[in-house]
């Protein structure tokens, strides 16, 4: 995989927001991190968590600042950061529409849902809005497989969503 | 406060009991799960909270409870009598239907469905509750709630008068299973790491709950979270660890706040920490996360995951219990199988194997989704038949269509068809009928699902989520997936059924971990009870249920068609052609099998065939 965060003219994100940077920095000096280099690895991703929680998205400069700290290789956290589908080195939209495509959705007819959102915001599964105002995703299962289908988008859940609610939710983003 | 013995906690629960007895009589419930409140539960229960206060009624108190498993008619309110035990439950409440719930008007829930522990069973009742006993019943922020329930009783037992080989005896002769999937016997898992000698244990909750359709673990975290606690310190007790990871999924939120508010409560008493009960042991909790990898709920990935690594397996043995995290003995529990044991304590093993079957005592909770008329989360001794669950409970199939098969064990396990639904299921029937247990999601399917689709669906997750270590599962996983894919699109042969056997062998013996060696479980299931609609993929190159878009073709029926257009106009390829008020024609050829034409006609002119 190529990473575009070099490519580009993208601002580095710690020196843009040093107080986010600051935030990180302190919820990682308060880790009991000790000395053994097999343990402070054990916390790698929590860390990761909080500086995406703070970020938004881990870009290459934020990968480096949490393997410096916890004393780790680039490529241990990067490793990390590609295996676990929550985590993301590409920005995301403000709006994270995830439509859930778990079994119980699937046998409601999910795949419907996913197409409206596909061809109502032009984007394809995965990809964010040249505003960042959305990303479109899909996930397995949010446990409220009783609504199905369901769709979350950021922290909220839609439950029992047909096509024709697509529009509404894209308006309730506003 | 802490408590340092069972005499504190006596007093205090007593204590709290007087003054429940002369706080509010009638306890308006409302269910607040991750699910009820995407349903609509918030402005609910402030409605009522609104108008309580506004009649300026003592007797009335409004509660945030847990799931109670009515998702069906989400939002849910119960309104119970504490002094006589009277409960109506309403469902699908609005807020301004308060005032009139409190009045008793509203649409109410059969009791036969569902009624609380401590009510008797009103006697049609198929649902039993130990895991689910506290969950909609009390306040999961609220530790006194739990207190009130008989909460760490069970502990303050086990910590002051058992010796742990007396509590690990006690789980092992109840016959307690792993409820993550497997069902292993829970005594046993535990007798062999406290024959470890090492100084240094650990206890880990798998709450990861990856299995799509389940959502057992999280109603019993965000409904009972103290139930886990007080099981997970009594856990760590028997096997001598000191520390608790609980391993939660990240799509869990509430959960988890549920989870670290009832942590700090517990820490407060005591409850867990240093000394606990002055028996001198020592035990903490703490959270990790996931973090979207459904491989991390196997329980080496799980470890892996936890010490900071991709979440890949690694090879049995050593098994856990041996040499799991940072190499010492590790036990590893679902939440739903933690969730048993402070009832098996308290009420002993002999009572806990009244319930279920020989081989699997116990109940188990089941989320019953998909295409029944009431989904939702139900606990049931083991044994009870799929009929009884999906016609009795969920109450048939969605509109008035005909049951085609219900799948059980996620992705690991397979369909079962009508002909075996009057099996009564545990762990070993479930086998024997080419599926699993799995983790309890059951996703009921009608004649409008095709089974090779949904054998596609699970293989193409167990596809994405593979790890990529061992190559029976990477590979094999896809070439299994491009197969399916084939005849799903009319493309298919009949020797590529044997190819997938072939493969579905190989990938089943070879593969590592569990994650691929059931991952052809779906696919040979579906084979097996439904040979006929692979052989109509293939041979006749038709989708019976209508589900594969390229084995349809849409027709208009001249006999309906009233010439409106509408259908001309809403096909992106233009391929339907006809007049104002003539009959329209849909050129085959050109027809990319979108169905937007078939939705789209008012007149039920346009068939599928
Ligand atoms: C691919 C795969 C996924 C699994 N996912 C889960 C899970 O989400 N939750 C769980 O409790 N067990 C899961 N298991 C089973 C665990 O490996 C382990 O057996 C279980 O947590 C042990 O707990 P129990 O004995 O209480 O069932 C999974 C197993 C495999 C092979
Ligand atoms: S399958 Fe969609 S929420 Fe569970």
């Amino acid at each position: 995989m190529t990473c575009s965060c070099c490519s580009d003219n993208r601002p580095n994100l710690l020196e843009t927001y040093p107080e986010k940077r600051q935030k990180l920095d302190e919820y990682i000096s308060k880790l009991d991190l000790g000395d053994d280099m097999e343990r402070r690895k054990g916390f790698l991703i929590g860390c990761l968590h909080e500086a995406q929680h703070i970020f938004g998205y881990l870009p290459r400069e934020v990968q480096e600042l949490v393997g410096k700290r916890l004393r780790l290789q680039q490529s241990d956290v990067y490793g990390v950061i590609s295996f676990y589908s929550f985590f993301t080195d590409q920005p995301v939209g403000k709006y994270k529409i995830n439509v859930c495509t778990g079994t119980a959705c699937f046998v409601r007819g999910a795949d419907k849902i996913l197409e409206e959102f596909k061809s109502k915001l032009g984007l394809e599964e995965g990809q964010s809005s040249a505003d960042l105002k959305f990303t479109l995703t899909s996930i397995r299962c949010v446990g409220a497989c009783s609504l199905a289908p369901v769709v979350m988008v950021n922290d909220r859940v839609y439950g029992n969503v047909t096509a024709k609610m697509v529009p509404e939710i894209i308006k309730n983003c506003e | 406060m802490l408590i340092n013995n069972p005499e504190q906690l006596s007093a205090l629960t007593l204590d709290l009991k007087k003054k429940a007895d002369k706080a509010a009589k009638i306890q308006i419930l409302v269910s607040m799960g991750t699910c009820g409140i995407a349903a609509g539960a918030t402005p609910v229960f402030e409605a009522f909270k609104k108008e309580v206060s506004r009649r300026g009624n003592n007797d009335m108190k409004v509660l945030s409870v847990g799931c109670v498993g009515l998702c069906h008619s989400e939002p849910t309110v119960e309104i119970l009598n504490v002094e006589t035990g009277k409960s109506t439950i309403f469902g699908n409440v609005k807020p301004d239907q308060a005032a009139a719930i409190l009045d008793g008007k509203g649409e109410q829930i059969k009791k036969s469905w569902y009624f609380p522990e401590d009510e008797k069973n009103p006697g049609d009742c198929l649902q039993a509750r130990i895991v689910l006993r506290n969950s909609g019943r009390i306040d999961p922020e609220s530790i006194d709630d739990y207190f009130l329930r008989g909460g760490y009783q069970a502990m303050a037992k086990v910590l002051t008068s058992m010796k742990p080989a007396e509590v690990v005896d006690m789980v092992t002769v109840s016959g307690l299973r792993g409820r993550g999937g497997g069902g292993f016997p829970t005594g046993k898992k535990w007798s062999i790491a406290a024959a470890q000698t090492s100084e240094e244990k650990y206890l880990i909750c798998n709450a990861d709950e990856g299995d799509p359709g389940a959502f057992m673990d999280r109603a019993v975290m965000e409904g009972d979270p103290h139930a886990l606690l007080e099981a997970m310190v009594i856990a760590g007790y028997a096997i001598g660890a000191r520390h608790g990871i609980i391993y939660v999924r990240a799509e869990y939120p509430l959960a988890v706040k549920r989870l670290q508010l009832a942590m700090d409560q517990a820490r407060e008493y005591g409850l867990i920490g240093k000394n606990i009960f002055a028996s001198g042991f020592d035990f903490d909790l703490n959270i990790k996360y996931g973090a979207g990898a459904f491989v991390c709920g196997e329980e080496t990935a799980l470890i892996r995951s936890i010490s900071g690594m991709r979440g890949m397996p690694i090879y049995k043995p050593p098994f856990p219990a041996i040499a799991g995290l940072w190499a010492k003995p590790t036990i590893v529990n679902n939440v739903e199988t933690f969730a048993n044991i402070p009832a098996i304590i308290r009420k002993g093993a002999a009572w806990f194997k009244t319930i279920g079957t020989a081989g699997s005592p116990g109940t188990k909770v089941f989320s019953i989704t998909g295409k029944v008329n009431k989904v939702g989360l139900i606990e049931v001794p083991m044994g009870t038949t799929l009929r009884n669950i999906i016609f009795g409970l969920g109450e048939g199939i969605r509109n008035g269509r005909k049951f085609k098969a219900v799948q059980t064990g996620g992705p690991s396990g397979g369909c079962i068809a009508e002909k075996s639904l009057d099996t009564p299921i545990d762990y070993d029937t479930l086998k024997a009928l080419g599926s699993m247990m799995g983790s309890g999601g059951m996703i009921v399917m009608d004649e409008d699902d095709c089974m090779v689709d949904v054998a596609k669906f699970f293989v193409q997750f167990t596809m994405d989520e593979s790890c990529g270590k061992c190559t029976p599962c990477r590979v094999g996983g896809r070439q299994m997936f491009g197969l399916l894919q084939k005849i799903t699109s009319g493309d298919g042969t009949l020797e590529d059924l044997d190819t997938i056997k072939d493969l579905a062998h190989a990938v089943k013996t070879a593969s590592l971990c569990g994650l691929g060696m059931t991952a052809p479980n779906p696919v040979l299931a579906t084979m097996a009870c439904f040979p006929e609609e692979y052989r109509a993929h293939i041979v006749d190159r038709k989708c019976p249920a209508g589900k594969c878009t390229n084995l349809i073709s849409y027709v208009i029926d001249p006999e309906k068609c009233t010439g409106c257009t509408l259908c001309a106009r809403k096909c992106p390829v233009g391929c339907i052609s006809g007049k104002v008020k003539e009959k329209h024609v849909i050129d085959q050829n050109k027809c990319i099998h979108c169905g937007a034409c078939y939705e789209a006609c008012r007149f039920s002119a346009i068939s599928k065939q």
